[in-house]
């Protein structure tokens, strides 16, 4: 047994390394005859090692004390003392608690709905119809998140917005909406949904398109009613599309919609309980308090469980169905 | 069976079950779309109110009284406006064509099958969505180390590739066949040639299509210039300065009151509106002349990266 794998294994190398470096050999060769398609690759190389990579080993902030002076390697290192701190005032798990759960809620609503509405869309006959309502639905997603904001000024303020106008006029008692934590949840996701749900469904609503209408006819000369129309050859011919869109936001779940949420709430105190997520506090952290070290902590916390999510969605993905892949 | 449903003509066309789920359909989608218009027209309504009359009642889906005040106001002393367009519009133009001369050209290099390094290059672009440094150390890097801060570089250069972008461009390369490349090789002619003559110019809805969502980055960019210009410039992003106008109490004043305007109460109600018309106004002028692009670069990037 010994010799035999002893044997293999002097032999083994013989047999590949000639091969091994003429594969070298001819790859470098591929190379240096391409040499002008790395050219043209050379600036979207320089781009991403300056922006992209440049700033990864400040990542190491999230472990020193940082101040200014000493700068990122010269200020005194703390071991795990951010997280630590992070973890036991329980700021870390609100921040992800909130973060998965508008995530969730935007996933399975949001998906629902856009479904719902390619199927509908699909129904309308009128051209003219069908493309004066899908250009007010996708407007949304096409205007400055900043226009948010102003939106929500408008209908939520206590003095002059539009809610406590109908809500003085009926003869009730205007709401101080913006120290309403409680209330945030729905408007966040009504925003969110008012944002994003016309763009989303134009996936949904390609893929009914491209469905081969020989079906339908076989259903229609069967009998078949618009509910089982619906219930048997729409739902499920959109199946692989939900189920890949599904776990590539479940990939994404540690990641919120920061402009939206920023717009909306800023730097409002009273609504973090309810309403902080981890792209503001981070933000926040970093520009109204000026604190680079928890604010490093807690984003690369959220870079790092990120990545090992997408990874697993994406390792998941390939075993269902290898094109959809990511890499 | 057979028989059973060869005697059923084509009345199935009419059948209750249809008429009811397209009337369903009919009436949700309006309802939907109404939904996501009728904040615009709030928005426009309150920007061409009495600010009398909104401090009374409050905003309203019609205006409450007419008055183009607030408009008056901003063009009175236009000089903040006028100079946030100038440097929106100069950012998106330039970063329009160099994002999207970049942006092309990786895309072809690494979609061509004969280029060796095409996939090491491509895991060196996608890993940057995969994991990031983070906000802050990234802020150290760009304002500090590379001393960009109050600089309007630091917005430009940080918004002009994206990898989500690329892998776009590379799915839309996908499209052209490998013989057209084959036969530009068979001519002589290089591969910058083989794309700039013959690649180019297949490749124009796939243009349009990255160059309007790079040009909606510059166009609607607000957060960057909120960490990298704050008040150091003179002139902000047009959405910045939306963002300014309505987050903080002494903007209004200052970019419009200027010297000639001394007012205690300002309009500042009906004036938050006539602003935010004023910064959105134009995208969504050219919106509907540039959305059919908008709808296929959702769709051919949708799904595959």
């Amino acid at each position: 047994m010994g010799m035999q794998s002893t044997e293999r294994a002097v032999e083994a190398p013989a047999v590949t390394r000639p091969s091994r470096a003429k594969g070298y050999a001819s790859f470098w060769k591929g190379v240096s005859h391409s040499k002008m398609l790395l050219l043209m690759c050379l600036p979207a190389i320089v781009f991403f090692l300056v922006f992209a990579y440049g700033p990864m080993p400040g990542a190491y902030i999230a472990f020193t004390n940082f101040n200014y002076r000493d700068g990122i390697f010269g200020s005194p290192f703390v071991g795990m003392k951010n997280f630590e701190f992070l973890i036991k005032s329980g700021q870390l798990w609100l921040l992800t608690k909130n973060t998965v759960l508008y995530n969730l809620a935007f996933i399975v609503i949001g998906n629902v709905l856009q479904i719902g509405l390619a199927i509908m869309l699909n129904e309308i006959r009128s051209k003219y119809f069908k493309k004066v309502s899908q250009a007010l639905m996708f407007l949304p997603y096409f205007v400055s998140v900043v226009l948010i904001g102003v939106i929500a000024f408008n209908l939520l303020n206590y003095d002059t917005g539009a809610v406590n106008a109908l809500i003085l006029e009926t003869g009730g008692n205007p709401l101080k909406i913006y120290s309403m934590a409680g209330l945030w949840p729905f408007i966040i996701i009504i925003a969110h949904l008012w944002q994003s749900t016309g763009y989303g469904s134009i996936v949904y609503f390609a893929a009914i398109m491209g469905l081969d209408d020989s079906m339908f006819e076989a259903a229609a000369i069967d009998g078949a009613s618009a509910w089982q129309r619906i219930r048997y050859i729409i739902l499920p011919s959109l199946k692989p599309t939900f189920i890949i869109l599904l776990l590539f936001a479940l990939g994404g779940i540690m990641r919120g919609n920061f402009g939206l949420f920023w717009n909306l709430v800023g730097n409002n105190a009273q609504l973090y309980q309810t309403t902080d997520i981890i792209e503001t506090s981070v933000y926040r952290m970093l520009v109204s308090q000026n604190n680079f070290t928890t604010s490093t902590a807690v984003g690369l916390y959220q870079s790092l469980f990120g990545f090992v999510l997408v990874m697993t969605v994406n390792w998941i993905v390939r075993r269902i169905n290898p094109d959809y892949a990511l890499f | 069976m057979t028989t059973a449903t060869l005697d059923k003509p084509r009345k199935l066309k009419l059948d209750s079950s249809e008429v009811v789920l397209r009337s369903v359909s009919y009436v949700t989608v309006t309802l939907f779309a109404l939904f996501c218009a009728l904040p615009f027209v709030l928005i426009v309504s309150a920007s061409f109110s009495e600010e009398s009359q909104i401090m009374e009642h409050g905003f309203s889906l019609l205006p409450r009284g007419f008055s183009t005040a607030a408009y008056e106001l901003i063009f009175r002393s236009p000089r903040q406006i006028i100079g946030s367009y100038a440097v929106t519009i100069t950012m998106t133009v330039l970063g329009v064509a160099v994002g999207l001369a970049i942006t092309a050209m990786t895309g072809f290099a690494l979609q061509r099958k004969d280029f060796p390094l095409r996939n090491q290059i491509s895991f060196f672009i996608y890993f940057t969505t995969l994991f990031s440094a983070g906000l802050a150390p990234t802020y150290l890097w760009v304002a500090r180390t590379l001393g960009l801060r109050g600089s309007y570089l630091a917005v430009f250069l940080q918004l002009l590739l994206s990898p989500w972008l690329i892998i776009l461009m590379k799915n839309f390369c996908r499209s052209v066949p490998y013989e057209v490349v084959e036969s530009g090789k068979i001519d002589g002619a290089g591969d910058f040639r083989i794309f700039a003559q013959l690649v180019l110019p297949m490749l124009k809805p796939a243009l349009a299509t990255i160059g309007l969502f790079l040009a909606l980055g510059y166009w609607n960019e607000w957060y960057l210039s909120s960490l990298y210009l704050g008040s150091t410039v003179e002139f902000k992003p047009l959405q910045y300065y939306l963002y300014n106008i309505i987050n903080t109490a002494n903007a209004l004043r200052n970019s419009v009151a200027g010297d000639n305007v001394t007012i205690t109460n300002l309009p500042s109600n009906t004036l938050k509106m006539a602003s935010a018309v004023v910064a959105t106004g134009p995208i969504v002028l050219v919106y509907p002349f540039v959305q059919k692009y908008f709808v296929s670069g959702i769709t051919v990037g949708a799904v595959k990266g």
